[in-house]
């Protein structure tokens, strides 16, 4: 299938251009964003009928997981709330760049840190303490108010959007998965930007602020670090950035082979499997130590939990390849072949979703109604009873996720593996197993 | 700086103020009271003020399981509070006074600990004169081993006794079988040419004699409410929450964990008979009137009237005789 330039479509390239759709819609973000953390500091504790519990942990993950991500790729990137108010204070300004910049420290964030281990960590550490994040109104309220003012810290130290790039805990699995959504924001000539004086898509220019996510949009070949800002879209003097809507996984042609990406794709395929497991498994062993936060249950969780991701699942990946017949040093086709891993892990996600989401989403009825759990019944829905939905097709639903999946994946493993020149055979096991165990899990 | 620089700022600054503002104003102009489990502090607040003749408006909410609510020595159903619901409830007070409040659901190990205060100011229309508890009167010793030292093999009939309790010399006033034990009745008749078995079948007719089957379905009532959590539904002491009071009062006496813990013990085995025959129904109005002080045996004066009280005893002594259905 070939590309399809959407920014050819005078509507969407005025629309994407101009500052204010974008602007409106930030401002609605922000107020919501931040009524979810007042719901979640004042409001019930309990987290079934808190704002900030449903709107964030179903509503908002239900969106993001289904549709956002698999068809947007970065889309929910370009309209977070998290970043503005540090990016306000940056520019000095909401709309286009003023004439007079405020005196921020603007430093370069150390090349140590150029990577996305820091996000594998923040990831990481929410991951481990889920249980109780999920399901405690003012926990959630305190950590998206403290993954505000780390991004609004951030701005004042670093230039551009350094928590976005190299700290915020979903951006990076966000990036890693945008790379099999149909939309890109791409480059039409080389040439062009080759010859581009200034290039004011990262430099910025009157027009516009330089890349905030620190990327060289001439050099784009892939989603991960693109959050579709559409600065370089008015920043550019040649109407040379487009918006293309392309085949699924066009991305993943090129593996990457970075241990940090690599890595990433592992945290997420683990976390997935240690969820079905615990949070939707029968086991209620598991689910006290996950929510017994500081118990000695609690860090042998922690402890499983990171031996999944960190030791047994890439462990047994690499005794997988090992023996493959290959010139390439094993760290590198580590990497490479991992690339496979990424449509597996995001179906894996969808079906874990698929599960949770069609349960509690009838919790977004009454707390529509009545966020803060004050006896308001503002759209007549406040005593909407839970009713899980759809639940004649959920497992249906989840065995086809996870067995496009497996699919994807195998086909991911064969590029991927052609690309390296060595037979993806190991890798398709890898997946086979791995699907068959989260099937289990999850039916 | 351009309009639409000023317009932006002003619109966003508006909406974070909005986004801030509209919650907190309505959170501070809504005072709920939270009902959590005793472990996570109960009711708060726990005390509230009315004024008599005035109607008291309330609003309730759950912030862990499904709890209710009862004022104490009122005519009044017990009403659900859901997890993050409000139920608007309002009372009214005819008399001035401190009325205990409570929570009516087994929400926890410690749900009978979630009780507070309604403090009611205002002039009363009819006073009552106070009247003394019975067992006070009596000057009961509450906390005295009461055991009965002969006890029957079976449980005693009330139809069997029926027959033979007619000439009995048994003082058939409500205050002597109040203020004596069955065993003590029993211990009366040994002059008899009665045997022991049909002592104890006198017994319990003239237990079933001293109630109605009104207050013994009262007291069924009652009893399933508030006592069957811990005692047990067949009174054994064998409860939903028994085992658990058991645990928590042996692990506090190896870690000397707090009086909460401390306080809990094996609750009483109703179908005792030692201890049941050898207690007179002014003794149990005394034990649940006042609580078992430093046992987990909650005092019940301030939730149950006297009348209530005396029902309850009616129905526990079901326990140990077999009354006509």
């Amino acid at each position: 299938m070939a590309k399809i330039e959407l920014t050819r479509i005078p509507f969407i390239k005025n629309a994407l251009k101009s500052r204010y759709p974008q602007l409106a819609v930030f401002i609605v973000m922000l107020i919501g964003y931040i009524f979810a953390i007042l719901a979640g500091l004042i409001g019930t504790p309990v987290g079934s009928h808190n704002f900030s519990i449903v709107f964030v942990w179903i509503a908002w993950w239900a969106i993001l997981i289904l549709v956002a991500v698999p068809f947007f790729g970065r889309g929910w990137c370009a309209v977070c709330p998290i970043p503005l108010p540090g990016e306000w204070l940056q520019h000095g300004a909401v709309l286009s760049p003023p004439d007079k910049r405020p005196k921020w420290l603007n430093l370069r964030v150390p090349k140590m840190f150029r990577n996305i281990w820091l996000q594998n960590i923040s990831y990481l550490l929410l991951a481990l303490f889920s249980s109780v994040l999920l399901t405690t109104p003012n926990i959630t309220g305190i950590v998206l108010a403290a993954m505000l003012f780390a991004a609004i810290g951030l701005s004042t130290v670093f230039e551009r959007r350094a928590f976005c790039r190299y700290l915020c805990p979903v951006g990076g699995f966000i990036g890693l998965y945008s790379q099999t959504a149909p939309i890109e924001l791409r480059i039409k000539d080389k040439q062009v930007c080759v010859t581009c004086e200034g290039k004011p898509c990262y430099n910025g220019s009157s027009a516009g602020y330089g890349c905030p996510w620190d990327v060289f949009p001439g050099g784009l070949t892939k989603n991960t670090y693109c959050g579709l800002c559409m600065e370089c879209i008015r920043t550019c003097p040649h109407d040379n950035i487009a918006v293309n809507l392309r085949p699924f996984s066009a991305d993943l042609a090129k593996p990457s082979t970075r241990m940090d990406e690599a890595f990433k794709a592992f945290i997420m395929l683990g976390s997935a499997i240690v969820y079905a497991g615990v949070l939707l498994g029968p086991w209620g062993m598991f689910k006290d130590a996950a929510y017994n936060v500081g118990s000695s249950a609690w860090f042998i969780y922690a402890i499983v939990f990171l031996a999944i991701i960190f030791v047994v699942l890439p462990g047994l990946f690499t005794l997988g390849i090992l023996n493959t017949k290959n010139t390439l040093p094993l760290k590198q086709r580590f990497a490479s072949l991992s690339t496979a891993l990424i449509p597996l892990g995001l179906m894996f996600w969808v079906a874990f979703s698929l599960s949770f989401v069609l349960t509690n989403a009838s919790y977004i009825l009454a707390a529509l109604s009545d966020p803060l759990g004050l006896g308001w019944n503002l759209f007549g829905t406040a005593n909407a009873a839970w009713q899980p939905m759809l639940t004649s097709i959920l497992a249906p639903a989840q065995t086809l996720a996870l067995v496009v999946g497996l699919v994807w994946s195998a086909r991911t493993a064969q590029k991927s593996a052609n690309e390296a020149g060595t037979s993806s055979m190991p890798v398709v096991i890898y997946c086979f197993v791995a699907t068959s165990l989260m099937l289990w899990l999850l039916l | 700086m351009k309009r639409a620089e000023l317009i932006s700022r002003i619109l966003i600054v508006v909406g974070i103020l909005l986004a801030v503002g509209a919650p907190l104003f309505f959170w501070a102009r809504t005072p709920l009271i939270h009902a959590r489990m005793a472990e996570d502090g109960g009711w708060n607040p726990d005390v509230i003020q009315a004024e008599v003749g005035k109607p008291l408006h309330l609003k309730f909410t759950s912030d862990d399981v499904v709890h209710g609510f009862a004022v104490g020595q009122m005519d009044m159903q017990s009403v659900d509070i859901l997890p993050g619901k409000v139920t608007d409830i309002t009372l009214n007070f005819d008399e001035p006074g401190i009325y205990t409040f409570f929570c009516t659901r087994w929400c926890g190990l410690n749900h009978w600990r979630m009780r507070g205060t309604i403090e009611v100011s205002g002039s009363s229309s009819d006073p009552e004169p106070a009247t003394v508890p019975l067992y006070v009167s009596l000057k009961l010793d509450l906390d005295a081993p009461h055991d009965a030292p002969v006890v029957p093999n079976g449980k005693p009939l009330a139809i069997s006794g029926q027959s033979l309790e007619t000439n009995l010399p048994i003082d058939q006033s409500a205050e002597y079988y109040r203020s004596h034990s069955p065993y003590e009745v029993f211990e009366s008749l040994q002059n008899t040419p009665l045997t022991d078995g049909q002592r104890w079948n006198a017994v319990a007719y003239f237990w079933q004699s001293n109630t109605t089957s009104e207050s013994l379905a009262n007291g069924r009532q009652l009893y399933a409410q508030n006592c069957a959590a811990c005692h047990g539904e067949n009174g054994a002491g064998n409860g939903v929450f028994a085992d658990d009071l058991v645990q928590a009062g042996e692990a506090s006496m190896q870690s000397m964990s707090g009086a909460m813990n401390m306080m809990m013990q094996a609750p009483v085995d109703f179908t005792d008979p030692r201890r049941m025959l050898g207690a007179s129904p002014a003794l149990l109005q005394g034990k649940i009137l006042r609580g078992g002080m430093g046992t987990g045996m909650p005092m019940w004066g301030s939730i149950f009237t006297e009348q209530q009280i005396w029902d309850l005893t009616a129905y526990i002594y079901s326990f140990q005789f077999e009354y006509e259905k």
